[in-house]
C-alpha cells in the first residue's frame, strides 16, 4: 500500500512542509516587525476563498492571488509612510469580513468554512500535499538564495545598498514568499493561525540562537516538532488539528523563555 | 583622476530640495570631511553618494571598481534579532577567520567574535562596524557621524584610528562630523555644506572663510568656530595636569 494513501501520513507532510517553509521566513517576520503584516495577508486570504469560490476555480489560485494583491498593497503603503498598525487593522479585517460575507452570498455553495478558518489537515489530498511541498520549497528556496542580502537589508537598509543590494528588491521577495506561505498553510492551520506559524516558532528560538542561522534552523525544527507532535495529540484527544499544533508551539516557546530566563546565559 | 567626483548633484526628497549644485571630489589617500549644521543634507549627501538615495539631478562618477567600504550613522539591531561580532563580519559576504581576526586586531579590537552585537558598547560598536568596512578593502570609506554616543576622549582616539587605518591601507576616507575642533586637527581637507557647497579647502582655510563664520560663528559669537584646544599638556588619571 502507498503510505500516501493514509489520511494521517498525508496530514504529518502537509504540517512537515508547511512548518519548514514557514520557520525561516517567520525569523525575517519577526526580526522586520511584520508581524501584523502577516496576519492581514492572511486574513486577506478568507476573501481569496469566497472569489474562488465564486468563479470556480482553484481554492490555491485565489487564495494565492488574493495574498500576493494583499502583501504588494501592504508594501506600497508602509513604503509611503502611512500609520502601518491602524491601516493594516482596518485592511486586515475588512478583507476578512468581505470575505466572509462574500462566501456567504454563494448559497449554491455548501463549504465548510471552518475548514479555511482553522484548517482541515486531516483533509489533505495528494494533490494538495503536492503543492505545498511545492510551495514550502519555492519560499526556502528563495530565503537561502538571498539570505545575505536579506539579512543585510533587515538589519539596515542603507548598509544593504553600499553593498550593492537593493532593499526594496529584498522587500518584494519577503512580500512574495509570505503570499507563498499563506496559500500553502491555508489548508494546515487555517487563516486565523497562519500568522502564529510564522511568528511563534521564530520566537521560541531567539531564546536559543547567538546568530540569525541558528535561529532559522531552530526555529524550523521548533515548527516541524510543533506540527508533527500537535497532529498526534490532536488525533489521540480529538482536538481540532490547527489550533492543537499551534498550542504545542505556545508551549515550547513559554517552556524555552522560562529556561532562558532561569538558567541559560543571555544570547 | 579623483575616486569619486560629483558634479552638479541635487537631491530633492518629498518635495524639498535637500542638495542643490552640490560639486566635490576626493582624491585617493585624502581624509574629507564634511561639517555643516543640522539639515544642511550630510547624511542625504553621503547616502545618495553610496547609492541610497537617487539624485534628482547631476552626476556622481567613481573610478572603475571603487571599492566603497560604509560605516552607517548607526545601527538599530531589534533585540529578536541574534547576531554576533563574528557573524555581523560575514556581511555582506562571508571572509575568512584569520580576515576577520586581522580587521578586529586592526581597529583595536580583540575577544569580541562570540560577543552579540547588542552587548557592546558605543565605542567597541563603532570599531566592529569599521572592522566589517575595512573587511571590503575598501579605497574609499565613508562614515557618517561615526563618534556619536562617544565621549572626547573616545571620538578623538577613533579618529587617530582613522588616520592610522588611512596609513595602513591607502584608502581616501569621507565623513561627516559635528566635532568642529576634532576634524580640524584630523582632515586633509573640510567641506562645509548647508544645502550646497559653502566652501571648502584646507581646515585652516576654511576656518577664516566668512560663509564659515557665518554658519557656525555668528551664533557663538565666533565661540564655536574658533575653539581650538591646543594640548601643550597632558592629563593624569584624576584630571591634573602635568
Amino acid at each position: 500500500m502507498n503510505p500516501l494513501d493514509h489520511f494521517l501520513a498525508r496530514a504529518a507532510l502537509a504540517g512537515l512542509g508547511v512548518a519548514l517553509a514557514a520557520a525561516p521566513l517567520g525569523c525575517f517576520v519577526v526580526w522586520r516587525r511584520m508581524a501584523y503584516f502577516g496576519d492581514a495577508t492572511a486574513h486577506a486570504s478568507i476573501l481569496g476563498v469566497a472569489l474562488a469560490l465564486a468563479f470556480s476555480t482553484s481554492i490555491w489560485v485565489g487564495v494565492l492571488a488574493m495574498s500576493m494583491l494583499m502583501a504588494l498593497t501592504v508594501t506600497l503603503l508602509s513604503n509611503r509612510g502611512y500609520a502601518m498598525d491602524t491601516l493594516l487593522g482596518v485592511i486586515a479585517h475588512s478583507a476578512l469580513a468581505i470575505g466572509l460575507v462574500a462566501v456567504s452570498f454563494l448559497s449554491d455553495v455548501r463549504i465548510d468554512l471552518m475548514a479555511y478558518l482553522f484548517g482541515d489537515i486531516l483533509a489533505v489530498s495528494k494533490l494538495d500535499l503536492l503543492i505545498i511541498w511545492a510551495g514550502a520549497s519555492v519560499v526556502v528556496g528563495l530565503m537561502v538564495w538571498r539570505w545575505h542580502a536579506l539579512l543585510t537589508s533587515t538589519l539596515n537598509p542603507d548598509l544593504a545598498y553600499a553593498a550593492g543590494f537593493n532593499p526594496n528588491k529584498e522587500q518584494l521577495i519577503l512580500t512574495i514568499a509570505l503570499a507563498i506561505v499563506v496559500a500553502v498553510a491555508i489548508k494546515v492551520v487555517g487563516a486565523l493561525l497562519i500568522a502564529a506559524l510564522l511568528i511563534i516558532p521564530a520566537a521560541a528560538a531567539r531564546a536559543l540562537s547567538s546568530t540569525p542561522e541558528k535561529m532559522a534552523v531552530y526555529a524550523s525544527s521548533i515548527g516541524a516538532t510543533s506540527a508533527l507532535l500537535g497532529l498526534a495529540i490532536a488525533y489521540q484527544l480529538d482536538t481540532p488539528t490547527g489550533p492543537t499544533i499551534v498550542c504545542v508551539a505556545a508551549l515550547i516557546f513559554a517552556v524555552l523563555n522560562v529556561y532562558r530566563l532561569v538558567s541559560a546565559p543571555k544570547l | 583622476m579623483s575616486l569619486l567626483t560629483v558634479s552638479d548633484l541635487s537631491v530633492e526628497l518629498a518635495g524639498n530640495t535637500i542638495l542643490h549644485d552640490v560639486d566635490l571630489h576626493i582624491d585617493r589617500r585624502e581624509i574629507v570631511t564634511i561639517v555643516g549644521p543640522n539639515g544642511s543634507g550630510k547624511s542625504t549627501l553621503l547616502r545618495t553618494i553610496v547609492g541610497a538615495v537617487k539624485p534628482t539631478s547631476g552626476t556622481i562618477k567613481r573610478e572603475s571598481k571603487l571599492a566603497i567600504g560604509y560605516v552607517p550613522q548607526q545601527l538599530q539591531i531589534d533585540p529578536t534579532l541574534p547576531i554576533t561580532v563574528r557573524r555581523f563580519l560575514d556581511l555582506p559576504k562571508p571572509v575568512s577567520d584569520t580576515a576577520a581576526e586581522q580587521a578586529l586586531k586592526q581597529v583595536g579590537t580583540t575577544n569580541l567574535d562570540s560577543k552579540q552585537l547588542t552587548d557592546l558598547s558605543g565605542g567597541q560598536f563603532q570599531r566592529v562596524l569599521l572592522a566589517r568596512a575595512l573587511l571590503g578593502k575598501p579605497d574609499l570609506l565613508i562614515l557618517d557621524e561615526a563618534t556619536q554616543g562617544l565621549d572626547q576622549p573616545g571620538s578623538a582616539a577613533f579618529y587617530q584610528l582613522i588616520d592610522t587605518i588611512r596609513n595602513d591601507i591607502d584608502c581616501a576616507v569621507l565623513m561627516v562630523s559635528h566635532e568642529l575642533h576634532v576634524v580640524m586637527a584630523a582632515s586633509d581637507r573640510v567641506i562645509c555644506l548647508n544645502g550646497h557647497v559653502c566652501c571648502e579647502g584646507h581646515p585652516e582655510h576654511v576656518v577664516s572663510a566668512p560663509e564659515y563664520r557665518a554658519l557656525f560663528g555668528s551664533g557663538t559669537q565666533g565661540a564655536l568656530a574658533l575653539y581650538r584646544h591646543e594640548h601643550s599638556h597632558t592629563h593624569d588619571a584624576d584630571g591634573n595636569c602635568e
